[in-house]
């Protein structure tokens, strides 16, 4: 990657993102149809859905980055895991409260607790959380690299869990989009649910950059400390 | 506006105050950093012309 496309990438994601979140968020206002059962209240999906797979992609590129730590040894992509955790524990509490107000409007409900898509969501949210009491319980090194590499590559098994829940469960009341002879909805609505899809990954793209440079200047200036004082 | 209407708009608006307020916590942040690498800085500056 060339110095100033590494330079430039988080104000370049930026970009694209916040042109692709008005082009997505127009689209799914103006243009997409009302649904003929939930009327205007299914807009909802154009936002939920997309906050909810990036937060599912940030959990496996917490994964991918903490295996490379373990097969590499390469200790820069412990800070890369980390941060990619951090979106994807920002964009699970995003997929919590928008998944709440469509429950809300949809079932009457803020929250169902027999539904097992939600609750295998809840689980894989809090194990996450916790992700971060266990990297603070521990002193800066090695070790707790390690340890959060395996924690965070254990938690990525659960996606498949939270994800396949609702194909395998019976008598759901969140409904089934994606099915296995593609997606049941209309050519405008799927274009829709494109566009905010990659707006939502392009801006969690941009604040993963925008994150990291941040937690690497701080750990930079740390050791600037150390070694003045 | 319709009750509908109301909870679409509510959780759009969840999504745009959480952006705003990630933008607001990283710019104190900046900040924070800013300062300290001017006090640093500052720090090195003492050091040298004490050295020299």
């Amino acid at each position: 990657m060339s110095t100033s496309l590494r330079n430039n990438g988080p104000a370049l994601l930026s970009l694209t993102a916040a042109a692709l979140l008005v082009a997505g968020l127009s689209l799914a206002i103006f243009w997409a149809p009302e649904d003929a059962d939930q009327g205007i209240s299914q807009k909802i999906f154009y936002v939920h859905v997309p906050v909810a797979l990036t937060s599912y992609a940030a959990f496996f590129w917490a994964a991918w980055k903490a295996l490379r730590l373990l097969w590499k040894g390469d200790e820069r992509h412990d800070l890369e895991s980390y941060t990619a955790v951090h979106m994807g524990v920002i964009f699970g509490v995003l997929t919590l409260v928008t998944g709440s107000i469509w429950a809300k409007v949809s079932w009457g409900q803020w929250w169902v607790w027999s539904e097992r898509q939600l609750t295998l969501f809840l689980i894989l949210f809090l194990f996450y959380s916790a992700y971060f009491m266990l990297r603070y319980s521990t002193d800066p090194g090695p070790r707790r690299s390690r340890t959060s590499a395996v924690y965070a590559l254990f938690g990525v098994a659960l996606i498949p869990v939270s994800f396949m829940a609702i194909r395998l469960a019976e008598g759901l009341i969140h409904p089934v989009v994606f099915k296995r002879d593609g997606p049941d909805m209309e050519g405008s609505m799927f274009l829709t649910f494109c566009v905010c899809l990659a707006a939502m990954l392009a801006l969690a793209g941009a604040l993963y950059l925008i994150e990291l440079s941040g937690k690497r200047a701080d750990a930079s200036l740390r050791e600037l400390r150390e070694r003045l004082a | 506006m319709s009750t509908g209407e109301k909870y679409l708009w509510a959780a759009y608006l969840v999504v745009f105050a959480a952006v705003l307020l990630y933008v607001v916590l990283i710019t104190l942040k900046v900040g924070r950093l800013e300062r300290e690498l001017a006090s640093l800085a500052e720090l090195a500056r003492d050091r040298e012309a004490r050295s020299g």
